[in-house]
């Protein structure tokens, strides 16, 4: 066998490399497509104009997530445009023989959240989506990237990518995390510490204790949040607990041909020896509870912190982004965040809706009410996540807190179905980005684990979550 | 897609770092199914009042922005979201080159599909640009894509790095499609000896 080292990543790419041409770029195979309403209307249309079929509709899968209501499924869509977008889909999945898990599908929801819960994402795969977050997929140590709807098309008709090869980092997470302090947390901290171009042109391998500990949930949170670093996609090596999470899932290999999988995944990780293009550490054991108070995620701060001044920033750009996020924010330098008012909480979005998310959230919210003026969102990142929530009563611990709980959906994380804040609000958002306008023109986003969310959801203002814990 | 070749234009200059693609086309928009029209939503956020009148001071709203070719941005644009409204949205206002000292990956994988070219720039070069651009909003600059090279009012010449492979399909307007389904025997090859690693068939639970 070869003799050089390679990476988890070195390992995936070198196994879907159909041809690398001189001065072209690679043309990569891809495992996984999956597509949502949102971009791939314009695809489809590309195949029709050329008069290309879905060359495997069958390595493809279609859910709707981003523009669908929260409100019951018996609820008509209130906007037309939304409806015909939702509509757009089903027809194009029906033309071209593509699976759709659809409006009244038991296993709908967040594109990122059903493929890991119905065992579609595997370990060594190659995922794409036209979709950032699509780095989720890479917790399973898949490579999985976000693609623009051209190369979404190019998928549909070719099931391959023409990729140039990214380096690759790894990001060393030493010690274990404290109580109260998350997966959200540990990754907030990374984007503040390396910024939101940090990772631009890389692909992050995230290992160290820290990482090993992780739950799969926790580790999707981790490596979804990548693409809040620039980084091309970000992966975790499988292990155990990949394998456990696997077993038994929809779409997972079974019998035979799961010890046959078994044997290829386990040799999936990183060489010893491997040599990356670039290395970041990060000690657990000094993060605390985070929150951004700004307009990019790499604007965090530790929730007992204070807003930093854009004063002592030397680099006009990054100065005057400051100066305009703490603008847009109504924050001022200097300030702490602590006691701030909020006037809403989402607690979902394909970072923060899974089950355990749920149950963080509700270890805070049970037996005690929602502070009045608040709203407080639960939306499920899944019909699944929903089921489950309901079999365990999350849901009744919700609702009796004075929460809403919802249907399946992007909602608030990307506000393209209704659910927005008004100008001027503040949110303590589990979701992923805090860039102006993205919850609502206007609205202002801070974004926090879980726990952070719930704990300000009971008090009505930013709140350390650990104050609140047992 | 329109080739590139040779464009001289003046420029619009907005020095901020890391805008986002929610910023160059906010999420409500997306909900349409086609790639046209999307200019009119272009920085919808930052260029328009909440009545949906302009604001007279925000760069692209002053006189001489309709005819720019270039835009000359802050570090890391395009970050966030992968949609491809955002290149649709500059190119339908119509610009047709962005000048930087970095992109974000997928935005400048979009902006090269369309025809629209991600220009990196050094950060003194940058700098210079947007003293320029400052003093004198009329600054007209040349982007030639064959030399790679960017040339000041003042004569000097910037080069600007490309792959080989993209500068050709944007020279010649080349769709890259075309050239991935030239490798169709290779792809079969592919997976003839790759069996399918999941099939997404629907079963039932």
């Amino acid at each position: 066998m070869t003799s050089t080292p390679c990476t988890l990543f070195d390992k995936i790419w070198d196994d879907h490399v159909v041809v690398e041409e001189p001065d072209s770029p690679a043309v990569l195979y891809i495992d996984l497509h999956l597509i949502h309403e949102v971009t791939s209307p314009q695809a489809f249309d590309g195949l029709r104009r050329r008069g290309l079929r879905v060359r495997r509709p069958h390595q493809t899968v279609a859910t709707i997530d981003h523009s669908i209501p929260t409100t019951p499924p018996e609820v008509p869509i209130a906007d037309p445009q939304a409806a015909r977008q939702i509509q757009q889909i089903v027809e194009n999945c029906r033309e071209f023989g593509i699976p759709l898990y659809g409006v009244g599908s038991p296993t709908r929801g967040i594109v990122h959240v059903i493929g890991p819960e119905l065992g579609l994402t595997q370990p060594g795969m190659t995922i794409v989506c036209g979709d950032s977050h699509t780095s989720t997929h890479g917790a399973f140590g898949a490579l999985a990237f976000g693609i623009g709807t051209s190369e979404v098309e190019h998928v549909l008709a070719t099931q391959c990518l023409l990729q140039r090869k990214p380096r690759t980092c790894q990001v060393y997470v030493d010690g274990y995390l404290n109580k109260g302090v998350t997966a959200k947390d540990l990754i907030l901290g990374l984007i503040a510490q390396i910024g939101s171009g940090g990772g631009t042109g890389y692909v992050f391998e995230y290992a160290g204790p820290a990482i090993r500990a992780l739950s799969m949930e926790e580790r999707m949170t981790v490596c979804n949040m990548s693409i809040e670093a620039g980084a091309r996609a970000g992966m975790i090596a499988p292990d155990d607990t990949t394998f456990e999470y696997l077993a038994g899932r929809l779409y997972a290999p079974k019998g035979e041909a799961w010890d046959a999988a078994l044997k290829r995944w386990r040799a999936l990780p990183s060489d010893p020896d491997a040599r990356f293009d670039h290395t970041i550490t990060l000690d657990a054991r000094r993060l605390e509870p985070m929150i951004t108070y700004g307009t990019n995620p790499a604007m965090a701060i530790p929730v007992t912190g204070v807003v930093p001044d854009p004063a002592g920033v030397s680099d006009l750009g990054e100065r005057q982004a400051m100066e305009k996020a703490l603008r847009y924010m109504g924050l001022r330098p200097g300030q702490r965040l602590l006691g701030h008012p909020i006037d809403v909480v989402f607690i979902g979005s394909c970072t923060n809706g899974r089950l355990s998310d749920l149950r963080q959230a509700a270890s805070v919210l049970k037996g005690r009410r929602v502070k009045e003026g608040v709203r407080v969102l639960v939306v499920p990142g899944s019909q699944s996540v929903k089921r489950a929530a309901e079999a365990e009563g999350l849901h009744r611990i919700f609702l009796e807190a004075g929460a809403e709980w919802r249907e399946s959906g992007c909602s608030m994380c990307i506000a393209m179905n209704g659910d927005q804040l008004q100008p001027g609000q503040y949110a303590v958002s589990t979701s992923n980005r805090n860039f102006e306008g993205r919850q609502g023109p206007g609205g202002r986003t801070l974004l926090a684990s879980p726990l952070t969310a719930a704990a300000a959801a009971i008090t009505g203002v930013v709140t350390d979550p650990r104050t609140l814990l047992e | 897609m329109q080739p590139f070749t040779r464009i001289t234009s003046r420029v619009v200059a907005l020095p901020i770092d890391n805008i986002d693609t929610d910023q160059i086309i906010p999420a409500r928009f997306l909900k349409t199914i086609s790639k046209e029209g999307l200019g009119q939503h272009l920085f919808a956020d930052w260029r328009y009042n909440p009545d949906g009148s302009p604001k007279p001071d925000f760069p692209i709203n002053q006189p001489g922005a309709r005819e720019a070719r270039i835009l000359l941005v802050g570090d890391n644009f395009g970050c966030g979201s992968s949609r491809e409204h955002a290149p649709w949205a500059l190119i339908d206002f119509g610009f047709r080159a962005i000048i930087s000292t970095s992109f974000a990956d997928i935005f400048r994988n979009n902006a090269l599909k369309n025809g629209l070219l991600p220009v990196v720039v050094d950060i003194d070069t940058h700098r210079q640009l947007f003293e320029m651009a400052e003093a004198d909003p009329s600054t007209v600059l040349t982007i030639d894509l064959a030399e790679q090279s960017l040339i000041l009012p003042n004569g000097k010449q910037v080069y600007f790095p490309i792959d080989t492979f993209n500068k050709k399909c944007l020279l010649e307007g080349i769709d890259q499609l075309g050239y991935l389904l030239k490798q169709e025997p290779l792809i079969q090859a592919y997976e003839a000896l790759h069996p399918a690693r999941v099939s997404t068939r629907i079963m039932e639970e």
